[in-house]
Formats: structure tokens, C-alpha cells, sequence
């Protein structure tokens, strides 16, 4: 049991270890994305401290003053060292530190993406299974089409196919916004739906390849009935994959948000950058990139960790090695 | 013990991340040696699977309409007609007027054009990166493959359309800067695939052959390697077009990509938001497009899914 354990532990912290390179590289490419920006920094920032078109004198205090003369190297040191304290500099547009509007806009994007994550796996899985153990039927050709649809459709107009059909034409929901109670059903569909045409067929054909193998053969040959063979026998390794693919699935759900935001001006962090482009504020978008890196990275981390917890062939080899 | 443990761990993740869902993630390697495998007459097979012939009748006609679209469209595309705004359908205007009053038809006809060129423009431009970059790194090996890969694993640790949107919002709106954004991100996936492809025919005999005899690295590369793999590479390409189409339209839907009066699917959505209540037929039809479009990348990717596993279709 020592011995298979410490494997785990190692395996956990190689993973862990690798992540500090990973997250160097992150912060690397926030900071060149600043320095990709066409027109020169000193007189872009010198234009936003005044209204009328800043003089000589005023762009080369500010070089002077962020030292932006100093080499690349030099100054991505020094961004990285303010940025490890949690300092990403202040925005542009708002004069709030980058840090805390992330953090203030990060839970609406939180939201929509967990509820749009739970209406993908509902939907997702009844649908999966039932096309799986009904297979060649016309149910599965309607989950099939379905999927296949629901894959095709662009988030940024269905959203508005559903603004048309439930706030606009039957008023049961709000069009946008966040205060209305209800608010976030529609933004969390929009998401959903393109997820759960991933999921169904993923389900499907993991449940597909199960039934296949041969301890499913024994278990039919033993006569068992047909519902015990499936919940019992072929759905728990069936769901492994699923279960890996829901992280990745998860962080496109947050990454999909961005555009979903705005079409329902919904106050998250995918708003926070779009607005942010329109109105050139690099910190800010310099500051997303380093926050999403930072939480995908997390995920994941987390998705790797769970893995060997749930795979029986992984877990019994550890098992077997401790006997 | 501990790295065979590791090396397990890393195995059946890969397989089980790998396999199944071509949406989810990126091209895997799995399906690139399948490809590798079943190169001669790929597209013959293909086009026996019937969900992959709908696909591709989709997309011919639609590059048909493209192609045709100044001797069919009714009129100019971009002229305005104030007296005629949102007018409805009418036998000179098919598809009725937009809110500049301009044919909503000419404008869709027109509009395919841009959005079909700029992903093909995107999906080539990744192709010929990701396959130099990635034969490389394959056939290299050492500590140029390892610098390679650790900027792809960087690149992938996001998804990939918040990326692409960063560096496009940095660069400044408008369809060039759109496509750097898009290319430089969306090369990682492909890179990946092609240095899988380049790793498992390097110990092929008849590379070991050409090896043996002295021929240098780099023809190798381009006269063995590159042609045994670019018909699996050109297939997966034309899958990969649907996702960045969705994604070139979403960027100009979002108003950083295609600029007025250029027509453009995913800048017509972007134009008709603000008409929803009054004339949504505005969002319907350039919506209706790109889903059309990109229906057809998706069941020709299905299709080829399942050629790639029959034991699932």
C-alpha cells in the first residue's frame, strides 16, 4: 500500500510541479500581448491621463516615469514580480486595479457557466444512454440529428432564437441583464445546448464501446436482464470518460461565456474583456489572459487528479501492486 | 515502479481524453494514425458513408453560390437605399432590404464569399504552419521538439477562441488582424497531430532506409515524410474549417473581425442585433448561413467518425 500510494503522490506532484513552467509561460505571453499593441506605449498612455493630445514633454515623463525605456526583460521581471503579489496594474478605462474588477466580474461568468454546465449533463446523458441501448432506432437518429444540429448552431445566434421565442414573443423570461429573477436561464441554455451535443454523443459512444466488450457478453450469457446489465455492469465504466471530458467541457463553458455575455449584457467577466478591447485598456486584457490561464490551469490540474481516482483499471493496479 | 505507475496514469488518460469527441478536443493522434493508415483512396471512403455525401453536398453548393454569386446576386451589396429601409420581401428583393436598405440577399450571396474564403485563408494558413512546425519538432527531436511542444501545451491550456479573441482585441479590429489572432493560436492543435504522424513513420523502414544512405534531415522530411502524410492532414483540415468559421464569424459578430459595409455573415448578425424586435429576419438568414455552413464541416466530420469506428455508428 506504501509503495502505491507514494506513486500517486509523486504522480500528483510531478503534475503539480509542471505547472510552474506552464503558468511562467502564461504570465510571458499576458505581458508580450501588451507589447503586441501597434503605436507606442508612452504616447497611448500619456493620451489617456489627459484629454487634449499630450505634448512631448508630458510621453516622455511617462516613459520615464514606467521606466518603458528599460529592456523587455527587464520589465517583464518586474511586471512578473508585481503580478505574483496580485498587482496587474490598474485599468485604463476604469482606474480600478485589474485584479479586484476581475474578481468582482468573475462570479456572473461563474454562474452562467456552472447552470449551463448542469442543463448539458441533463440533457446530456438521459439522451446519450438512450440512444446507445436503443441503437439504429429512430430515437437514436433523432439524438443523432439532434446533436449534430446542436453542434452546427453558433452560440451568438442562438441566443437570439431564444430571446425571440422566450422573452420576446411568450415574455416568460427576461431579454438581458442580470437583476430580473430568471435572468440567467437564457444565457445558461445558450451555453448548455452546444455542450450537451458534445456530451450526448461522447456518452453514446463510450456506452457503445462498453457494451461491446466481452464481460457484457458474460453478464447476458448469465441471463441477467437487460437493466441491470446496463446500470449495473456497463454505465459506471461507461462514465469515465464523460466524467474526464466534463472539465474540458467545463472550461469551454467558461470560455464560451464571452460571447454569450454579450448578447445578454450579462455583467461577467467576457463582457469586462470585450469592453475592455473596444476601449484599448491593455491592462485588462493583459490581466484576463494571466486570470483565465490561471484557472484553466487549475481545472486542469483537477482534471488530472480525479482521472486515476476513477478508473478501476488504475485503481486496481495500484491495488494489486500493494498485495 | 513509480515512472511505470506515471507512465500508465498518462496513457489511459491520453486514450480516454483522446478518443470519442472530436468537438471537444483537439485532433488526436489516434485519429492521425488511423488516417495515416487509410490514406489511399481516404476520400473515396468517405464519400461512401451517406452522412459525409449530404456534408459535402452542402458545402459544394454553398461554394457554388460563392463562386456565382456576382452573375446570381440581384444587386450591389453594398448600395444604400434610405426610402427602401427593411423593406419586405418583394420580387426585387428576394429576401426583402436590411436596415441601410440593401438586398439582404445580394448580401448573403456576397457575404459567403468572405466567410468561406477567410476559413479556408485561416484553415490553409494553419495546415502549412502546423505541418512545417510539427515535422520538425517530430523529426528533430530533442531539445527543439521540447521547446516546440511546451509552446503548444501553452497555447492549449486555453480554449482556444479566448485566446484568439485577446491577441485579435490587441491588435486592433478588422479581418487581418482577426486571422493572426485565429492562425496563431489555432496551429498548436495541428502541430501536435503532425508530430505525432512524423514520430511513427521516422522508424518506418523505408525512412530508415533513406537515413541510412545519407540523405540529409531536411529532404527527408520534404520528400518522405510530408507526402505520406498530407492527404490525412488535408482531410482533418477540412473538418477543422467548421470551428473556424464559427469562430472568424463569432470575432465578426463581435464587431473586432469584418468591417461595415464589407457584407459578411457574422458581421450581418452583428448589424441586424439591434433590429430583433421589429425585423428579426435580419439575424435569421446570416444565422441560418453560417449554421448551414458549418453543418455541412459537421457531417463530414461525422461521417468520418465513423469510418474511424465502425463498432460505434
Amino acid at each position: 500500500m506504501e509503495k502505491a500510494g507514494t506513486a500517486m503522490n509523486r504522480y500528483i506532484l510531478i503534475r503539480l510541479l509542471s505547472l510552474i513552467p506552464l503558468w511562467l509561460g502564461i504570465s510571458m505571453l499576458a505581458f508580450s500581448l501588451g507589447n503586441f499593441a501597434p503605436g507606442d506605449p508612452a504616447t497611448i498612455i500619456a493620451q489617456r491621463l489627459s484629454d487634449v493630445p499630450p505634448s512631448a514633454e508630458q510621453i516622455a515623463a511617462v516613459r520615464r516615469d514606467l521606466h518603458l525605456d528599460d529592456p523587455l526583460p527587464v520589465r517583464y521581471v518586474r511586471w512578473l514580480g508585481r503580478a505574483m503579489q496580485g498587482d496587474l496594474g490598474r485599468s485604463y478605462r476604469t482606474n480600478e486595479p485589474v485584479l479586484s474588477e476581475l474578481a468582482t466580474h468573475f462570479p456572473a461568468t461563474l454562474q452562467i457557466a456552472c447552470l449551463a454546465f448542469v442543463i448539458a449533463i441533463v440533457i446530456a446523458l438521459p439522451m446519450g444512454i438512450l440512444a446507445a441501448v436503443r441503437r439504429g432506432s429512430w430515437l437514436d437518429q433523432l439524438a443523432r440529428l439532434a446533436a449534430l444540429f446542436g453542434a452546427s448552431l453558433p452560440n451568438y445566434w442562438l441566443g437570439y432564437l431564444l430571446i425571440l421565442v422566450f422573452a420576446l414573443a411568450l415574455g416568460w423570461l427576461p431579454v438581458a441583464g442580470r437583476e430580473r429573477t430568471g435572468a440567467a436561464v437564457l444565457p445558461a441554455l445558450t451555453l448548455g445546448l452546444g455542450a450537451a451535443a458534445t456530451l450526448a454523443r461522447l456518452m453514446r459512444s463510450s456506452l457503445l464501446e462498453v457494451l461491446s466488450e466481452d464481460f457484457i457478453r458474460t453478464a447476458r450469457a448469465k441471463g441477467l436482464p437487460e437493466r441491470t446489465v446496463i446500470v449495473s455492469h456497463a454505465l459506471k465504466g461507461a462514465l469515465i470518460p464523460v466524467v474526464t471530458v466534463s472539465g474540458i467541457v467545463f472550461g469551454h463553458l467558461l470560455g464560451g461565456a464571452v460571447i454569450v455575455e454579450q448578447i445578454f449584457a450579462w455583467p461577467g467577466i467576457g463582457k469586462l474583456l470585450i469592453d475592455s478591447i473596444y476601449d484599448r485598456d491593455y491592462p485588462m486584457i493583459q490581466g484576463f489572459v494571466v486570470f483565465m490561464g490561471t484557472v484553466f490551469t487549475v481545472i486542469n490540474l483537477l482534471v488530472d487528479v480525479v482521472y486515476p481516482l476513477l478508473d478501476p483499471q488504475i485503481r486496481f493496479a495500484r491495488w494489486r501492486t500493494a498485495n | 515502479m513509480a515512472n511505470s505507475q506515471l507512465n500508465k496514469v498518462n496513457e489511459a488518460l491520453n486514450k480516454t481524453l483522446l478518443r470519442g469527441s472530436l468537438d471537444a478536443v483537439e485532433p488526436s493522434s489516434e485519429l492521425a494514425s488511423w488516417l495515416l493508415n487509410q490514406r489511399r483512396g481516404l476520400m473515396l471512403r468517405l464519400l461512401r458513408d451517406r452522412t459525409a455525401r449530404i456534408g459535402l453536398a452542402i458545402l459544394v453548393l454553398l461554394m457554388l453560390l460563392a463562386l456565382a454569386a456576382p452573375l446570381i446576386a440581384p444587386h450591389d451589396p453594398t448600395i444604400v437605399s434610405p426610402s427602401l429601409r427593411l423593406a419586405a420581401p418583394s420580387r426585387e428583393f428576394p429576401l426583402g432590404t436590411d436596415h441601410l436598405g440593401r438586398c439582404l440577399l445580394s448580401r448573403l450571396l456576397y457575404g459567403a464569399r468572405v466567410s468561406l474564403a477567410s476559413a479556408g485563408a485561416a484553415s490553409l494558413l494553419v495546415m502549412l504552419i502546423g505541418v512545417t512546425v510539427g515535422a520538425i519538432a517530430g523529426y528533430a527531436g530533442g531539445w527543439i521538439d521540447f521547446l516546440i511542444m511546451r509552446i503548444v501545451d501553452l497555447l492549449l491550456a486555453f480554449p482556444m477562441l479566448l485566446l484568439a479573441l485577446a491577441i485579435t482585441g490587441v491588435l486592433g479590429v478588422g479581418l487581418i488582424s482577426v486571422l493572426i489572432g485565429v492562425v496563431s493560436v489555432w496551429w498548436a492543435s495541428y502541430t501536435r497531430v503532425m508530430r505525432a504522424l512524423t514520430l511513427s513513420l521516422r522508424e518506418r523502414p523505408f525512412i530508415e532506409a533513406a537515413r541510412a544512405i545519407g540523405v540529409s534531415p531536411v529532404r527527408i522530411v520534404i520528400r518522405h515524410v510530408i507526402p505520406n502524410v498530407i492527404a490525412s492532414i488535408v482531410v482533418l483540415s477540412t473538418i477543422e474549417m467548421g470551428r473556424l468559421l464559427l469562430v472568424i464569424s463569432g470575432l465578426s459578430f463581435l464587431g473586432l473581425g469584418v468591417q461595415p459595409p464589407t457584407p459578411e455573415w457574422g458581421a450581418m448578425l452583428n448589424d441586424g442585433r439591434a433590429f430583433l424586435r421589429t425585423a428579426p429576419q435580419l439575424m435569421l438568414y446570416p444565422g441560418l448561413a453560417i449554421s448551414l455552413a458549418v453543418l455541412g464541416f459537421n457531417l463530414l466530420g461525422d461521417g468520418l467518425r465513423d469510418e474511424l469506428d465502425p463498432r460505434l455508428k
